[in-house]
């Protein structure tokens, strides 16, 4: 086992196209550490220069505390987990698992000893001398596991490995990649296009975007302190709301969004004091679909300071809960989101889409006008020149 | 109700008479063929159309699609692929549940799957241009700027190239084509890929009892490897020459061009000293024979196959030439050659003994048997003779091999 690190790392193309920038990432040893972004961000190009796949045309690599730049990928003592293996069908499911050692000259005995490690690992023990035909889809993918688990490497790196699975594996093998990371404790770099694959299986996630980091976290502090309006809009399903106000620190502090004041109390300026520099601007303003509650289920307990009311256009039971979708009239910010600039926003009379997560007892009805009640303390604010989170 | 989305390229059948409604592994239809076919993650069937032959590989929208877009762009870049020739999509069943797209691709003919070439031993001569047929279509890739990403027996298909085999990729669901040759580390991990693939492949059918026990799997993957490092060596590497040496320079292009390979451009370039010479043919794309070959007769043949078969019309022309005391041009000369020569002899062979190989594989087989039979009888030997002697002799010893059916199991 052992940590990566990679400082200052850039790659250029020789056709001038600059894939990572300056990515400063440090892997620690054992950890489970997410690549996430939108296709072309660099994630799998970053993946690839651990790999020793892609050259690193400037920063330095490390694994434990050797750097290695140039070191020959076999001689990094990685190993890529495939989203393709086949399982051959005549082999046994213990020469599925150990012919690659074959092919590395490792002896009997070893073979032997590290296959039935991996099988216990992998609960495959009772299955080794039977064929893959007589297997299930999950056992069959345990088997592919299988094959890079008995290289035993300092570093596994997995690329998409679930992308071409169906809806239900790929949620089976979600967890059952965590749960064997968690046994084997190998350190791992893992890329995904899909976020919540990324939340939910890493320890840590770094998410990028065109080619620079944009943060790295646990996945719960990525969801509470995004630190700029990216990582805001990428993390979180259904995605964060979001809508210009503008703060007012005369008197009582309050927010102004469209037609509707918000009093921002005292607290929540000592949490965020970076707002105070804000009085009398603009700021861009995040409401996750959970801040936002039904008025009829959660009284607002300053009686209409903490009130949106917006027009229902679209209601899902979930059971759970029930998913709103209503039109707040109210500005969106003409800025660059993961889901790029949003529609309409220059025209500013639009109004904007506000969903809402409610109480599945709401009683918010589609056609009529619904007042929500806003849970001011988990409200974020952005800067809409810089699009970074404000807070100190 | 039956629903789907097919788009299919021109010239193809529009396959609408199959049972899109079901997922591919319940057909039971009356054009399903059942071909020898690898090991694959997804359901794949064989229709027939006359004499054609298709693959119907089931698998996700985005996949099929991908795949069809990449099988297209490398065709274009004369790249040896199977034919992309459509993608079903929106499949429901019969009440209304999402079924996996479809990528439907032309079925080479008189191509031959791994499995037959190491295990029926119909060909043992064949054996030893595996490993270099595999071994140039990687190249071919990674000059190309393609990483295969899952080369292994399974994905790939051979056919007879004059007495050599010429190695065809079938599946390019892992493919990512970049704009410039691949750099060493990608390289490295295609070709890291495709050893343990393959040598995977070959110990299932070890296992299965299906290889020859004189056969070493490892040995035959180790031979994979230094095949494509000196083939890729051969041709991309820099050599250093005094101004004088221009026989090493020959020397080379003689060698890239027996490699298949055309040279479009030298490198020519003086160092600081300017006594010595720098030289690095570009690698264009393989295929100048063939071309040429189709431009004057309109037949499409395999590379080594359009070069016999250039040099016999070139020695037609000479002949006719000799006779006729006049200049014959190229086009006059290929086309009496085909209507004199090619077509008639083709013509010749029985009904019952077409199947046994192309035409163009035939035509140069008769060219080996007849400079064969000249030197073990000691004299000229006619067209004619040779392909008595090749019908009766040669022929009804081969199997047929324009569709290699499944082994009954």
């Amino acid at each position: 086992m052992a940590a990566v690190t990679l400082d200052k790392v850039n790659k250029v193309y020789d056709n001038g196209f600059h894939a990572v920038h300056d990515l400063d990432l440090d892997i620690r040893d054992g950890e489970f550490l997410v690549l996430v972004g939108p296709s072309g961000c660099g994630k799998s190009t970053a993946l690839r220069m651990v790999a020793g796949l892609e050259s690193i045309s400037s920063g330095e690599l490390r694994i434990g505390e050797r750097v290695v730049n140039d070191v020959h990928p076999k001689d990094r003592d990685i190993a890529f987990v495939f989203q393709n293996y086949a399982l051959y069908p005549h082999m046994t499911v213990r020469d599925n698992i150990g012919f690659a050692l074959k092919l590395r000259k490792a002896s009997k005995r070893e073979i032997t000893e590290r296959v039935e490690e991996a099988a216990r690992l992998l609960e495959l023990t009772e299955l080794l001398d039977i064929k893959p035909g007589q297997l299930s889809g999950g056992q069959r993918q345990r088997v592919a596991m299988g094959r890079a688990i008995v290289r035993r490497p300092q570093v596994f790196l997995m690329d998409e490995p679930l992308s071409n699975l169906d809806a239900k594996l790929r949620v089976q093998m979600r967890a059952e990649i965590s749960h064997l990371q968690h046994d084997l404790g190998v350190t791992t770099l893992y890329v995904t296009h899909d976020q919540i694959e990324a939340m939910t299986m890493g320890h840590r996630v770094a998410v990028m975007s065109k080619g620079f980091l944009q943060q790295v976290d646990t996945p719960q502090n990525l969801y509470d302190h995004p630190n700029n309006l990216y990582v805001a809009t990428f993390i979180g399903s259904p995605q964060m709301n979001l809508a210009m106000g503008q703060l007012d620190l005369d008197g009582t502090a309050h927010l102004a969004i469209g037609k509707h004041r918000l009093a921002i109390p005292d607290d929540l300026l000592s949490t965020r004091p970076g707002l105070r520099a804000y009085a009398g601007r603009d700021v861009v303003v995040g409401l996750r679909p959970e801040s936002l509650e039904d008025a009829s289920v959660k009284p607002d307990p300053t009686g209409g300071d903490r009130t949106l009311e917006a027009m229902v256009e679209l209601r899902e039971g979930l059971g759970s809960e029930v998913v709103a979708h209503a039109k707040l009239d109210a500005r969106g910010p003409h800025v660059e989101t993961a889901q790029g600039v949003p529609e309409g926003s220059l025209l500013g009379d639009a109004g904007i889409e506000l969903v809402a997560r409610l109480d599945p007892r709401t009683t918010v009805a589609v056609g009529k006008v619904a007042k929500f009640t806003v849970d001011i303390d988990t409200l974020h604010f952005f800067d809409p020149e810089t699009t970074l989170a404000i807070r100190d | 109700m039956t629903t789907f989305s097919l788009v299919t390229r021109g010239g193809h059948p529009d396959f609408l008479d199959l049972p899109w409604s079901l997922p591919l592994e319940q057909w039971d239809h009356a054009r399903l063929v059942p071909m020898t076919r690898g090991v694959s993650r997804h359901v794949v069937r064989f229709v027939a159309y006359d004499d054609r032959v298709y693959a119907l590989k089931e698998t996700t929208e985005d996949l099929a699609e991908g795949e069809f877009r990449a099988l297209r762009t490398m065709a274009d870049n004369g790249l040896p692929i199977v034919e992309a020739v459509g993608v079903v999509r929106q499949r429901q069943d019969a009440i209304g549940s999402p079924l996996g797209a479809a990528l439907v691709t032309r079925f080479l003919d008189f191509s031959l799957p791994y499995r037959y070439l190491f295990s029926a031993d119909p060909s043992p001569e064949l054996r030893p241009h595996l490993v270099d047929a595999g071994a140039l279509l990687l190249v071919r890739l990674h000059l190309d700027g393609a990483f295969w990403g899952d080369c292994s027996l399974s994905n790939v298909l051979f056919r007879r190239d004059a007495g050599a085999l010429m190695a065809y990729l079938v599946d390019a669901e892992t493919v990512e084509l970049h704009p410039a040759p691949l750099g060493d580390g990608l390289r490295a991990h295609d070709i890291e890929i495709a050893v343990e693939n393959v040598a995977g492949g070959l110990l299932d059918l070890q296992a299965g009892g299906l290889l020859r026990n004189d056969l070493d799997p490892l040995e035959l993957v180790t031979d994979l490897q230094t095949r494509y490092d000196a083939l890729w060596s051969e041709l991309t590497r820099t050599d250093e020459l005094d101004s004088g040496d221009r026989h090493r320079i020959e020397d080379r292009i003689r060698r890239l061009n027996e490699l298949g390979f055309d040279v479009e451009e030298l490198a020519v370039e003086a160092t600081a000293g300017g006594a010595r010479l720098r030289i690095r043919p570009v690698v264009v794309e393989e295929g100048h024979h063939s071309r040429e070959l189709q431009r004057r007769t309109g037949l499409q043949v395999q590379e080594n196959q359009a070069r016999r078969l250039l040099n016999d019309i070139a020695a037609f022309r000479a002949w006719h030439e000799g006779l006729s005391g006049e200049a014959v041009s190229d086009a006059v000369a290929a086309a009496r050659w085909m209507a004199d020569v090619y077509e008639p002899l083709v013509a010749q062979v029985p009904d019952d003994l077409r199947g046994r190989l192309e035409p163009p594989e035939l035509f140069h087989e008769l060219l080996e048997h007849r400079w064969f039979l000249g030197e073990a009888h000691g004299r000229q030997v006619t067209n004619e003779e040779a392909l008595a002697s090749l019908v009766s002799a040669v022929l009804p010893y081969r199997s047929d091999e324009r569709t290699i059916l499944e082994d009954p199991e």
